[in-house]
Parts: structure tokens; sequence; C-alpha cells
């Protein structure tokens, strides 16, 4: 667990060195290495890796747009997602889907880019499950400002309803872009939005991730037994802005020294020393997991870009003839398609 | 359908330029001035301003009352916005990325869209649904369409697309004005965003007094008489530039600016092509279904429309969602030589 979230935060230290790379010194979201939009998550790591833990890869994990430290806890390959990121053709998706569109069948991982739209989807993989009478699970990643949408609401309903292996994980970092959250929800304590559909719902204060590892094991293990889903509510800190360029005006400077002070991994390595865990170890841990973000970020960058035509691939996975040499819709009677 | 009012304002003289951001916010605060029932909500309008600064400095004015920061809750803040627009009120809804409508949707083609007709007149929908289109900068498929086409396909919304700062304001002051649904598309690269850097063309002289632009009066933008080109939006800047290359090799166009998609402007569309005879119709959006086949239809319906017409080519984003790397959305997405290719083989001359 302290090594998923070391290899989470040290790959998004380095996403940022390599984003901020062009961009400067005028912030120009569209030059640089790494293209579009970036969100990391530094301060998010107890949820990803506490839960994570319980999970294996024929589970399903959904994420929102800030998705690395998850991926990083479930085991996505490290080297392609960092490739899809950069925008390379041996990237996850190609370059066709970038850091908040990671799909990584093999461990059945995938992102949204679109706030609490993981969720029915993640409610689909449970249903599937059910159907085919396995013992997998899935888990919905959601932030706090993504509870008031209706896909988070209608999900956890059908979910119940249908007694489904479903486990909803909010990451509560108390911030919707620039929405503090006691002015969009009345709620405080967000898994108390189970109550209303009948199924059990835990909040982990104080970035704790031991608390995060023992909270997560009972929901996924009543989840793999058959009796229903959950929702965990993780508090965690947004130590950065909540895109790379966001100036957080509207963020007072004390939030933000607060936010940095509360740090999951600094608390769980105090756990660890307490624990006789010895110093030699620490820094092992923390040096290979230097070693294999370098790794993936050199591999990365020697990657090539995709041919500007390959954007036309993959619209379709049984795509009619004609379709994916561009001519849209037009049906072509010299060429076939692939079959 | 085509107003053919003269623009009051236009000939007016003034040395201020604006970014498009700032234009349109001060339309909307010379609005909230003079109608309390006039009211911005929508994620991060209030203190972040706009993601793309399209209520930067509101705040300051006019407080959390009246500009709003709401839950990300689409269906329930646009929905309110039809409500609160039914009980008399203007409200205008940002929906930050068109991208997102889907989660909305149904509060913005069945309720907002149609409640008018449903109610056979007698209820009106007085509120504005602005939002960011456009890609251009790698944001993939989920926050880089433009999605004109299907806006401007569902009836009973008003379809709005400025390319410059002029426009913009004069635009808004219409939409927020306006008894009807107006749906207020804008470029995020058109904007002026420190972090989205524009073109030049955008920044344009604005009057600081009011002016309204017509629903339904497309603006030439540039004069020719060789190719008409009709576009809207980030495009009509590409268009131009293609169109300066072209002046160089002796090939005179004409660039069309749509400026609204409802109502359309086919008058002036029509008019351009009966004096060039070679249609060229540029669009962000997607090919099929969309914007560029409109044009041609409505141009071909027209009495003569046909025999006018020489030569027709479309210049649009393939039928492919929004690629990610660099390569691949420059290959999409119609540049300015894409357009100048268009314009040739229009001619013939390739």
């Amino acid at each position: 667990m302290y090594e998923a979230m070391v290899t989470a935060r040290r790959y998004e230290e380095r996403l940022q060195e390599e984003y901020l790379e062009g961009k400067q010194p005028a912030f120009d979201i569209s030059a640089g290495p790494i293209p579009g939009e970036l969100h990391l998550a530094a301060g998010h790591e107890a949820s990803g890796a506490g839960v994570c833990q319980h999970l294996r890869d024929d589970d399903t994990v959904t994420a929102p747009h800030r998705p690395h430290h998850i991926a990083v806890a479930k085991g996505v390959d490290l080297k392609r997602m960092t490739a899809e990121i950069f925008g390379r053709e041996t990237g996850l998706s190609k370059g066709k889907g970038g850091h908040m569109h990671l799909f990584d069948p093999d461990v059945n991982f995938a992102c949204s880019g679109i706030i609490a739209e993981g969720c029915p989807p993640a409610v689909g993989a449970g249903l599937a499950a059910k159907k085919r009478n396995t013992d997998s699970v899935a888990v919905a990643f959601l932030g706090e400002g993504a509870i008031d949408q209706g896909a988070f609401l209608e999900s956890l309903n059908l979910a119940a309803v249908q007694d489904l292996p479903v486990v909803f994980v909010v990451e509560d970092n108390d911030w919707a872009i620039s929405m503090p959250k006691d002015r969009v929800t009345d709620v405080e304590n967000g898994a108390r939005r189970a109550d209303g559909f009948d199924m059990p719902g835990t909040r982990v204060d104080a970035d704790d991730a031991v608390a995060v590892y023992e909270a997560a094991r009972e929901a996924i293990g009543r989840a793999r037994d058959r009796n229903g889903p959950s929702l965990l509510e993780v508090q965690v800190h947004r130590r950065m802005g909540h895109f790379m360029g966001d100036p957080q005006a509207y963020r007072s400077d004390e939030d933000k020294a607060a936010a940095q002070q509360r740090d999951s991994i600094d608390r769980l390595e105090s756990d660890l020393r307490a624990h006789g865990v010895d110093d030699e170890t620490i820094d092992e841990l923390r040096s290979s997991a230097k070693e294999r973000v370098e790794e993936a970020i050199e591999w990365a960058k020697e990657q090539p870009e995709p041919e500007p035509a390959d954007a036309h691939e993959d619209v379709f996975t049984n795509p009619p003839s004609g379709v994916t040499d561009g001519e849209p819709n037009v049906a072509k009677t010299e060429t076939g398609g692939d079959d | 359908m085509a107003q053919q009012e003269k623009d009051p304002a236009k000939e007016r003289q003034t040395d201020r330029s604006l970014t498009m951001s700032r234009a349109m916010v001060e339309a909307i605060a010379h609005e909230m001035r003079a109608d309390d029932d006039v009211f911005y909500m929508g994620e991060d309008v209030a203190d972040y301003g706009g993601i793309f600064d399209s209520t930067e400095g509101l705040l300051e004015e006019f407080g959390h009352d009246r500009i709003m920061d709401v839950p990300i809750s689409e269906t329930a803040y646009i929905g309110a916005a039809v409500g609160a627009a039914q009980a008399g009120m203007r409200p205008i809804a940002e929906l930050m990325f068109v991208d997102f409508f889907g989660v909305g949707m149904d509060q913005i083609y069945n309720q907002m869209a149609k409640n008018t007709y449903m109610s056979g007149g007698s209820v009106s929908v007085p509120m504005v649904l602005t939002a960011a289109v456009g890609g251009t900068y790698n944001d993939a498929a989920q926050h880089s369409q433009t999605l004109y086409g299907t806006f401007a396909h569902l009836p009973g919304m008003k379809v709005v697309v400025p390319s410059t700062a002029y426009d913009a304001k004069g635009l808004m002051h219409n939409a927020i004005r306006d008894d009807d649904p107006v749906v207020y598309m804008f470029h995020k690269r058109l904007m002026g965003i420190g972090w989205l850097p524009a073109p030049d063309g955008p920044k344009t002289p604005v009057p600081e007094d009011e002016y309204t632009i017509p629903f339904g009066s497309a603006d030439v933008k540039r004069e020719g008489s060789d190719v008409t080109v009709v576009t809207l939006g980030l495009h009509v800047h590409r268009a131009l530039e293609a169109a300066d290359e072209l002046a160089d090799d002796g090939i005179d166009v004409e660039v069309v600016d749509l400026r609204t998609l409802v109502p359309l402007d086919t008058d002036t569309v029509r008019d351009s092509v009966a004096k060039t005879g070679r249609l060229v119709v540029v669009d962000e959006d997607y090919r099929s279904f969309g914007v560029t086949g409109e044009i041609v239809a409505q141009v071909a319906e027209a009495e003569d429309g046909l025999a006018d017409l020489e030569a027709v080519e479309r210049v649009a984003v393939p039928d492919v969602p929004l690629p990610y790397a660099r390569p691949m959305e420059n290959e999409v997405v119609p540049d300015a030589e894409d357009i100048t290719d268009a314009v040739r083989a229009a001619r013939g001359d390739e």
C-alpha cells in the first residue's frame, strides 16, 4: 500500500515537471510535451491504495478525471499509461484518450472525463458479475463534487435494488474546482447519501490509509460475498490546483497550506515506523518507486507519435465498409472492410 | 427568416478593443444592471469567474445571489433555469463544456426547447444557455466538440455562435432580451484566456454603449468574387487566413460568418453564391448530418440555386470523436490549409 502511494506521488511529480516543460513562462495549455489538461491527484493517494489493495485484476474500477493514483494502485500498465499521457502510439489508447480517458482492459480499469459518469458502468460491471455468477466486484471512484449528479444517485439506487457487488468510493478533497464543499451541499458527511438507498455508508477522516484499508476490506468483502453495494467516503486533500495552470485565486492561503500539511503518505510512514519498519526498507520502497516511474517516463518519451491517419481508426469495432478511410457514412464498393 | 436590418452600431467609431470574453461580460453586466430578473448560474462562474472567463469580474459587482455557483448537477440547474424563466425571470445558465450536454440534455431539449410549443405558445422560456465549444488544445473527445449541429437540429432553441468581440457583445444583448431560449456557444480559442492564446482576429473594437445584432444576420467578414466560404466561430478566422493566402495567388474569396444557426440567414449565403458560383462550407462540427450539409441543401433548394452552383466543397471534422494526440487532432480539425485546398478544388485548380 505504501509502495502504491509513493509510486503515485512520484509519478505525478514527474508528470508535473514534464507537463510544465514548454508551457512556461506564459502558461499555454496546448504547448509542451504533454498536451491538453492535466489533473493531478497529490493528496488523494490513500483512497486509491487503501481500496485497490483488496481488488483483483478481474474486479472492475472506474475512475474520474483525476485517475493516476487509482490506476497505479489497480495495476494499470505504467509504461503504456505514460505513453498515453504523452500522446504516443503505444499508449493504452493509442493516443486517442489522454490522461482523463485511460482504458486498461487487462486489469478492468476505465476512466471518464465527465464526473459521476463512471458510476453507471461500474453498476453494469456488477450486474455482469451477478448474472455470470462470479465473485468479482466493481468499484466506482468519484469526487465529492460529483455526489450531486443524477448519475451517482441513480447508480446507488440501481445497485441497491439489484443487490449488486458495487462499492462507490467518494474522494472528498473539499473542492469541486473553485466551489468549496459547503457551498454545494448541506451534507457534511457524504456517506450519509447511502442512507437514502438503504445501503451501508462509511466515512474515513484524516487521510488515514490504514483506516481506508480496513473500511474498504469490509465494503469489498460485503460485495464479494454478494451482500450488496456500499458507499465509502474518504477524506483526502487537494494539494494542487484543480488542473495544472489553475491559479487558485479562489482559495485561501490557509486552505492551501492546510492541504499540504495533512499528508496520507507521511502519516502512513509514521505508522510503519511505529510498527518497526526500518529506514532501509522505507528507502528501498521509495527508490524502487522512483526507478519504476523514471523507467516508464523514459520509455514513453521514446515512443513514436501516432500517424495523423490513425485518427480515423477505432470509431467502430466492426467498421462498416468505407468508414475507416475518412469518408464517413459513404459505403464504398471498391474497398471492403476488415472482414 | 433573414432579418436584413442595418446593424446600427457597426459604423460607430471606437478605439477600444476587447477580447471576446470581456465583450460578452460587458453585455451581461449591462443587462443585469438594467433588469433585476437577469441572473447567471453555473459551475465555477462566481469566485473563479468562469473557467473560460465567461463571467470574469461579475461577482464583485453583483454578489453570489446573482452570480451563482451551483452544485455539479446540470439536470437540476439547467432545469431550474427553465423553471425560473417560465416564472418570468431571465436566467443565464452555463454549461461549462458543451460536451457535458448529455448530463442535462433532457432539460435542454425536452423542456427548455419544447415548452413554448407544447404549451401552444402560452409559456415562454426567456433564458440563455451558454456553453464553451471547440478543440485545438488536445483535450480529447469529452472536452473538445463543437456540436453546433446537434443544437441547431433540435427545434425550439435559437443558436448563436459569435466569432469576434464586437459580435459577441451585440449578440449577447440580444440573447438576454430574447423571449425564447437561446443557446450561446462560444469557442474557447476565441475568448482571449491567458492559458489558451487566441488568434489575432477575435479581439476587435467594441463600443462601450449597448447595441444589438439581429439574429439571422450573417456577416460578410471579407468580400470576394471567386469563391464563397461559409463558416462560423473559430473557423471564420481560419477562413480569413486562407483567404489572405489565396489572395496572393489572385483568388478572391468571400468569407460569410453565419453568426447564428437558428435563425439561419440563407439569403446572405445565397446572394454570395449567386455572385461567386462556388461554395465551400467550413465547420468544426462533425461532417455528417450537420451544418455543412444543411448550408449546401439550403443553397441548392433556392430558386435557381442549382443553376448558381458551379462547385461545392465541404470541410468539417470527419465522423470520428476528437482524438487526444496532436498529430491526430490536427488531422481532423480543419485548418487554413484544408480551407485553401477546398477553395482550390472548388475552382477546379487541382
